[in-house]
């Protein structure tokens, strides 16, 4: 038997019922496209960190409380015993040789009011002069923060991009007053733009002097005593090479000051590798949770063609008969069944195909989520789907063939 | 044995088992049907005709016996054996057509061509074919129609055609006229008629007396046992209707 006959009545099977034909398509459908966006989207995830790496320079550390730390202040070690300070920062900075730079970092969540336009839930950072040096992010207009803005509380503010243009328009906002809060602060200058790096969004940001945050923005009585505990240290190491040296360092110093040991040190000092590493993995089961899905979901359109193939053998029973009457032998019959099951799985993953590259677009442009369509993944999601159309479609193609030809031609 | 025997059935029986009860379907057939006859098989419901016929079209194998199609032994052949033997000796016509529904007339009858295994039709070869088979039971005009835009007498010989594109040894015919009016049954016969004066070789099972009267020789079947030979009526019923055409 030709293949083109073989296609040609397959291809008469499928038309006789179109939208049933769809339907049936539908999961493989899906199951394609979810394997193309959900392997673009963890390939522009990974992307993102490359080329995070490359934005932020390897010679970052990040000095940052454990995880769980905050718990178990010891009785005995004092209030700030176990918590991070900006003492711990300025101590890091004048005692530690092989650094170019220390920042504080204390983000809190304000609301933000020029005139009649507000913004809720803005990022303030509380942090020191050489942050834009350490991220790397240039000013626009007017100044950063600087030691003498740290040293008198001055009431000032910087504003990131967005933000600046969400409250001021096109129009220099420099020397204009807005609430952070309930605080009034002047506007002293403008960041230049920088996008999202990481789940970071930059120009969202607004920045205070870290002690400002101190004196306005720690209102609980027991998070006064605390006063000047820190969110971050960012150090900036001179010499990649030191990096290990530097951390050894610092963790001395910190254990000293917190009078602890190295060992007991409720603070983790990290490289942006180990950053990028522990994204990394948290991608890599994200990813895989995702494979899992996309899978699932291929294996349910496969029992959708299934369940149609077996309705399709039942209902053209007598058919069969008729081919098998004229001379069909049931590797004929089982050709045509499984045929008909290939390609209904492959017309799915071809329409899925579509589908997830076009989701992928669409994720990239509406969702702002950076999607990178790999070849290798379309490749795969075709393949699994002509899999799925052979596996599932076999059993009803068998129960085709295996047909006795006289209960065949009697059946109604 | 002759050689111009196209069926040749020795001894045939058919056995079926249900549960533990056996049903003897057929009990000892043995039959010769020579090259260019036109037999018809008799029975009351439950003498075992389809049963027969059922073996006579190679769709089921005798339990014991043996069975020469155009001189192979059938009798122990495999599924796709059988399929094959279905395919080039055998012509079916059905009391139900057992057209394709959703098939134009055509293509219905290309169907045995398609599945054909002895050397390859170009697709123009395989069209002419079955047109001219259509054209042989006066369908000329009516390649593109499906069943249900054509009568049951059309129907039938579309069905007639079908079971003529091969070239079989062999036309089995199960109650042809069974689904038909009276006119309509007349057609077909005549077709038949014409068929066998042409040399095809036919057998028919009915259960209606008056199909006999086409054939050259009735056989019946009861109780799965063959009693009768050679009808003495049909004779001069067959020269009046030889007459008439």
């Amino acid at each position: 038997m030709k293949l083109s006959e073989i296609l040609r009545i397959a291809g008469e099977g499928i038309s006789r019922n179109k939208l049933r034909a769809l339907l049936t398509m539908l999961g493989v459908i899906i199951g394609v496209a979810a394997v193309i966006i959900m392997i673009a989207i963890s390939a522009g995830t990974e992307a993102t960190i490359s080329d995070n790496i490359k934005n932020l320079g390897t010679n970052l550390l990040f000095v940052t409380q454990s995880m769980g730390g905050q718990q178990a202040p010891s009785r005995t070690s004092g209030m700030n015993a176990t918590f991070l300070t900006y003492d711990d920062a300025k101590a890091i900075n004048n005692s530690i040789a092989g650094i170019s730079g220390v920042v504080v970092e204390r983000d809190i969540t304000e609301l933000v009011k020029y005139e009649s336009t507000s913004v809720d839930s803005v990022t303030v950072i509380g942090t020191t002069p050489s942050y834009p040096q350490v991220r790397d992010v240039s000013q626009a207009s007017g100044r950063f923060i600087t030691q003498t803005d740290i040293d008198n509380n001055a009431k000032v503010v910087v504003l990131g991009y967005t933000t600046a243009q969400t409250l001021f328009g096109d129009v220099d906002p420099v020397g204009e007053k807005i609430y952070v809060g309930d605080v009034r602060l002047t506007v002293v200058g403008v960041m230049a733009k920088k996008g999202v790096v990481g789940n970071t969004d930059y120009d969202a940001r607004v920045y205070i002097p870290l002690t400002l945050v101190f004196e306005k923005f720690t209102f609980s009585p027991f998070a006064r005593v605390q006063g000047d505990q820190v969110g971050t240290i960012l150090v900036q190491v001179t010499n990649l090479n030191n990096m290990n040296k530097v951390i050894t360092q610092i963790q001395i110093l910190l254990a000293k000051r917190h009078e602890t040991t190295v060992a007991n040190l409720p603070f983790t000092v990290r490289t942006q590798e180990d950053i990028i590493a522990t994204q990394e993995s948290t991608t890599a089961a994200f990813r895989s949770l995702l494979a899992w899905v996309a899978a699932v979901s291929l294996v349910v359109g496969g029992i959708g063609i299934m369940n149609i193939m077996l309705v399709s053998v039942t209902e053209r029973t007598r058919e069969i008969g008729i081919r098998q009457a004229t001379g069909a032998i049931p590797g004929d019959i089982r050709g045509q069944f499984l045929t008909e099951a290939l390609l209904l799985s492959l017309t799915g993953g071809l329409i899925g195909v579509i589908a997830g590259v076009g989701g992928s677009w669409l994720f990239n442009k509406i969702g702002d989520m950076r999607t990178v369509v790999l070849p290798n993944s379309i490749l795969l999601a075709f393949v699994s789907a002509a899999v799925v159309g052979i596996f599932f479609g076999f059993y009803p193609a068998n129960k085709a063939a295996q047909l006795d030809p006289i209960e065949a031609l009697r059946h109604e | 044995m002759s050689e111009t025997n196209i069926i040749e059935l020795e001894q045939i029986t058919k056995i079926y088992k249900m549960g533990n009860v056996e049903v003897t379907a057929l009990d000892g057939i043995s039959l010769s049907v020579e090259a260019g006859e036109f037999i018809a098989i008799m029975g009351p419901s439950g003498s075992g005709k389809s049963t027969l016929m059922n073996i006579l079209g190679c769709l089921d194998r005798p339990t014991s016996g043996s069975y020469l199609l155009a001189g192979e032994d059938v009798s122990r052949m495999s599924r796709e054996q059988l399929a094959h033997i279905r395919n080039q000796k055998i012509g079916f016509i059905f009391q139900s057509y057992n057209l394709l529904a959703q098939a134009t007339a055509l293509q219905n009858v290309l169907m045995p061509i398609v599945y054909r295994r002895n050397g390859h039709i170009s697709t123009k070869d395989r069209l002419e074919l079955a047109h001219n088979a259509l054209i042989s039971v006066g369908l000329a005009d009516r390649d593109h129609h499906k069943p249900t835009e054509m009568s049951g007498g059309q129907q039938q010989r579309v069905a007639i055609a079908r079971a003529l594109v091969n070239s079989p040894a062999l036309i089995l015919a199960d109650e042809p006229t069974g689904n038909l009016d009276s006119h309509s049954g007349l057609e077909i016969m005549t077709i038949l008629q014409d068929l066998n004066a042409q040399g095809r070789t036919i057998v028919m099972i009915t259960h209606d007396a008056k199909n006999t009267a086409y054939a050259e020789k009735t056989v019946y079947l009861k109780d799965g046992k063959l009693n009768g030979n050679t009808n003495p009526i049909n004779e001069s019923v067959y020269a009046e209707v030889g007459g008439l055409t």
